[in-house]
């Protein structure tokens, strides 16, 4: 890594690179998620409960466990991601029992929540991070970036059969 | 494959006109996005993941048995189930007997090469199932009922337009479907219902990791997810040569399959999925019900490994580099020919493009392979964009020597057996040993010339040659001198008493017999630089034979060239360079055709002429012994094997110093390629290639010299733009000055 991208705080260039891809962010402290998730999440929503110890989708205005109706009319899905990458924008989203994989997929808008912590700087970085989870026996991530698109139909279009936008909140850690 | 299906002008003319601009446009945002990505990333770093890349592929196929049984432990033990198939017919009826233990009505495909290739729609339909492609490039080639044109975008031959037409005819929908957002919208509305519906789904998988059972499957449209998670079951369908040891291993594929494919830094999902998932199905019988409608259904994932001659294509020594191919498409997108005419033309059964060749050659066998192999000019444009460094212009010369055997029975007893002294078995085509003996009829040509250049530019001539030989009368022939630049060359007295260095000029055919005018240039351009010259009595290259598929003739040749150059390199000697295709053999063709130690010294001895020059400027020679460029303005065309070698830019320095305002081309290839553009069914192609150079010279020739370093090259400019093209070293004879 160069002494450049060293000094580059991973939360501004992970924003960056989110903006670079047309894709919205928001920083909160941890006692802030609620009331962020009720200024960025459009209703009907669904969310996953998030893999984190420490927070919480329970006040948050989305309905977990929905039913298939629920998730085909949600506007949008919350889902948790325990790693980003910095140079990219991406979140890794892992397909668990909570049901991530469809939360994150059917709405036409993703809201993933992850920690300053959890951002990585680069590729490099989160395949040394995927290498201990896969040891770990988490064995399922999609490493999604930006929203789903296709240039199948005669030009660029956003939001094919994955979300049509995706906004990032990261908590900020308790320090 | 029928005769109606091979390459010829009017089916070339056809795709030119109905598919071109699409293909071009696409093809061409493609490369130029991959060229933005590397740079991007480094060319250093991208380097670097291109070797790592390849060390894995040559690993991973070196051990492939034990992959494979490690593959199907590590899915076994987490609850799935592995099939390796030997043919289509195998793995359909497997894939089948899985929906129908399923009572399956529909199965959902996100898109996958490997299943093009087996035919899997047809054997599902055959059976009674419904097959809906998700992939909205691949929707609209099931909806034409078309082929794939491309292996990264199955439908980029296709305008908007022509896509709208299509699904209005077809769907009939409300509103029309004018514009790529309604197209789209229409597409997920329609497949999205059949995806929630479809009892199977079934994925490709870009990358098998073994230690794990994992699957790794690159999309932008996010269909590979959904059909991977929405059905209870999942197939995976890939060849056997996609499986690497384990995800550390991905790691560079990761970093290259987007960035060669598209020119993305990755794509949208990178998935890699480790099935049976723990996602909860989604039961959408009951859409009330919560936890996604009960979320109790069984996941069920089979993983289908096809053989279908992959294990024989290992065993081959010359087609086992094709299994490294991870399917980005890159070498389609940066072939010339490629973007003119696209898949449709540049392809078998099911691959397009470079590659395209090994893959139909092992899998479907050398007829279908015949069909496009001869669109392979050997420009070796896609060499440096491989991201696992295959040498796909090699093996498009092997597979085309094999197609030459046996093709033209009875060919030796009807002609003199004096105009094509060849090495190759009977058989081989004649119109084939007319080019690849061109060194035989320069000399011939050269020997009777002016006489040889009047006849042949006679009607009559061109009508025969055109009809026996298949050279396009609409092209100019060369034009032979009469007095070679070897006999130039033994009746002049070195000009340099007290040598610097000492070399030996290499006279390729081409400029032994027909370009001496560069030749001499070159000779007068070393000697002002304080260069002894000689001119060595060797023969040619083998570059003719090998482009026609004539690998013993070319190595015959090989042979012959090293035992006369060698001693000169041995005695101290320099061997310079002027035609860079000849170069390119001394460098990469000679690795396969000679021994490497042969070919390590020749290779340490050789250089491209101006590249030669650079290298004497840079160690003291005087700069003002040539004349000085004074600000004038070149227009400059470099030559693919050149730029292949990375030798394109000691000419451009070297003339930006003597004082030139430097214009540099930007296309892949002129489309003349040594006799490509030659032959009368390629003619049309090789001027729509050359089209897009004179697109970008053609409002610089008036004020600048319009220059190119390969002999095809400056043909090819003489008949887009008005003739005077010269080669970059006669701007440097000192007789100008």
């Amino acid at each position: 890594m160069s002494e450049g991208r060293a000094a580059t705080d991973p939360v501004a260039e992970f924003r960056q690179s989110l903006s670079d891809l047309d894709t919205p962010s928001t920083v909160v402290a941890p006692d802030e998620l609620g009331a962020a998730l009720e200024d960025v999440v459009e209703t009907p929503a669904v969310g996953a409960e998030l893999p984190f110890d420490d927070l919480s989708l329970a006040d948050a205005p989305v309905t977990l466990d929905p039913s298939p109706a629920q998730l085909r009319a949600a506007a949008s899905g919350v889902t948790g991601s325990r790693m980003g990458i910095a140079s990219l924008g991406t979140v890794a989203v892992e397909s668990r029992a909570e049901g991530d994989e469809v939360v994150g997929l059917y709405p036409s808008q993703h809201v993933a929540v992850i920690k300053a912590s959890d951002i990585r700087a680069d590729l490099a970085d989160a395949f040394d991070w995927l290498r201990a989870e896969f040891e770990a026996g988490r064995r399922s991530f999609v490493l999604a970036t930006g929203p789903s698109s296709t240039g199948d139909m005669g030009a660029l279009v956003q939001g094919v059969h994955g979300p049509e936008a995706v906004h990032i909140v990261i908590v900020r850690d308790n320090e | 494959m029928s005769d109606s299906q091979r390459p010829d002008a009017d089916r070339i003319r056809t795709l030119l006109a109905s598919e071109g601009d699409e293909i071009k446009e696409n093809t061409r945002l493609f490369n130029a996005g991959r060229y933005d990505a590397v740079k991007d990333v480094g060319e250093d770093v991208h380097e670097r993941n291109r070797t790592r890349a390849r060390e894995i592929k040559e690993d991973a196929i070196e051990r492939l048995p034990e992959l494979i049984h490690q593959t199907r432990n590590a899915v076994e033990a987490n609850g799935g189930t592995v099939y390796v198939a030997d043919d289509a017919a195998d793995a359909n009826r497997y894939i089948a007997e899985v929906a129908e233990a399923k009572d399956a009505g529909s199965v959902v495909k996100s898109k996958s090469m490997t299943t093009e290739e087996i035919d899997l729609n047809e054997a599902l339909e055959d059976g009674g199932l419904e097959v809906w492609e998700t992939d909205l490039g691949e929707f609209v080639v099931q909806v034409a009922e078309e082929s794939p044109s491309h292996i990264v975008g199955p439908s980029l031959h296709k305008s908007r337009e022509e896509i709208t037409e299509l699904f209005e005819r077809e769907f009939d929908p409300d509103e029309p479907l004018d514009s790529a957002q309604k197209l789209t919208a229409f597409a997920r509305e329609f497949l999205g219902e059949r995806i929630d519906d479809a009892e199977v789904g079934i994925t490709g998988a870009n990358f098998v990791m073994a230690e794990s059972g994992s699957i790794a499957l690159v999309t932008n449209e996010g269909n590979a997810r959904k059909c991977a998670s929405i059905p209870d079951t999942h197939v995976a369908v890939a060849g056997i040569e996609k499986i690497i040891p384990s995800v550390a291993e991905l790691e560079p594929f990761a970093e290259l399959i987007s960035r060669s494919a598209t020119g993305q830094e990755i794509p949208q999902y990178l998935s890699l999925l480790t099935p049976p998932v723990d996602t909860p199905t989604v039961d959408f019988d009951r859409p009330d019900e919560p936890g996604f409608g009960g979320g109790d259904g069984e996941r069920d994932f089979h993983l289908v490994l096809i053989d279908n001659g992959r294990r024989a294509m290992r065993q081959d020594e010359d087609l086992r580099e094709t299994l490294y191919c991870i399917r980005c498409g890159a070498c389609a997108n940066s072939c010339a020919n490629f973007q003119s005419v696209g898949g449709h033309a540049f392809g078998g059964e099911t691959y397009t493009g470079g590659i395209a060749t090994g893959w139909e050659a092992g899998i479907e066998g050398n007829d279908v392979a015949e069909e496009f192999n001869d669109l392979c000019t050997g420009c070796s444009r896609c060499v440096n964009a491989c991201p696992v460094k295959i040498d796909i212009p090699w093996i498009n010369t092997v597979v085309r020597d094999r197609i030459n055997r046996g093709k033209d029975p009875g060919f030796d007893d009807l002609l003199v057996d004096g105009l094509v002294p060849d090495e190759e078995e009977s058989g081989t085509p004649l119109r084939k040993r007319f080019f690849g003996n061109f060194e035989t009829v320069a000399k011939l040509g050269s020997a009777t010339a002016p006489l040889s250049n009047a006849v042949a530019s006679t009607g009559i001539a061109r009508k025969a040659m055109e009809s026996v030989l298949g050279v396009d009368a609409r092209r100019d022939l060369p034009e032979f001198e009469r007095t070679t630049l070897k006999d130039w060359a033994a009746e002049r007295e070195s000009r340099v008493a007290d040598p610097d260095r000492r070399v030996a000029l290499y006279p390729d055919v081409y400029t032994n017999y027909v370009q001496t005018e560069r030749g001499k240039a070159a000779v007068r351009v070393l000697e002002a630089l304080g260069c002894e010259v000689v001119v060595p009595d060797v023969g040619g290259s083998g570059r003719a034979p090998l482009s026609q598929g004539m690998i013993a003739t070319a190595e015959s040749k090989a042979e012959d060239a090293a035992a006369s150059l060698l001693p000169y390199v041995e005695e101290g000697y320099d061997v310079v360079v002027v035609e860079p295709s000849d170069l390119a053999m001394f460098r990469r063709e000679y690795e396969k055709l000679l021994d490497a130690g042969t070919q390590e010294r020749l290779d340490e001895g050789s250089y491209e002429v101006l590249e030669y020059v650079f290298g004497l400027l840079e160690n003291g020679a005087d700069a003002d012994a040539l004349p000085a460029g004074d600000g004038h303005g070149v227009a400059y065309h470099s030559h693919c094997q050149q730029r292949t070698l990375g030798l394109e830019t000691y000419t451009e320095t070297v003339l930006d110093r003597l004082g030139y305002d430097v214009l540099t081309s930007d296309v892949e290839c002129c489309g003349m390629a040594g006799s490509f553009g030659y032959k009368s069914e390629y003619y049309e192609l090789s001027m729509d290639v050359g089209e897009t150079l004179a697109e970008q010279f053609e409002p610089e020739a008036d004020e600048r010299t319009v220059v190119a370093s390969g002999t095809s090259c400056m043909e090819q400019l003489d008949a887009l733009l008005s003739p005077g093209t010269r080669h970059p070293v006669e701007l440097l004879d000192p007789v100008r000055r």
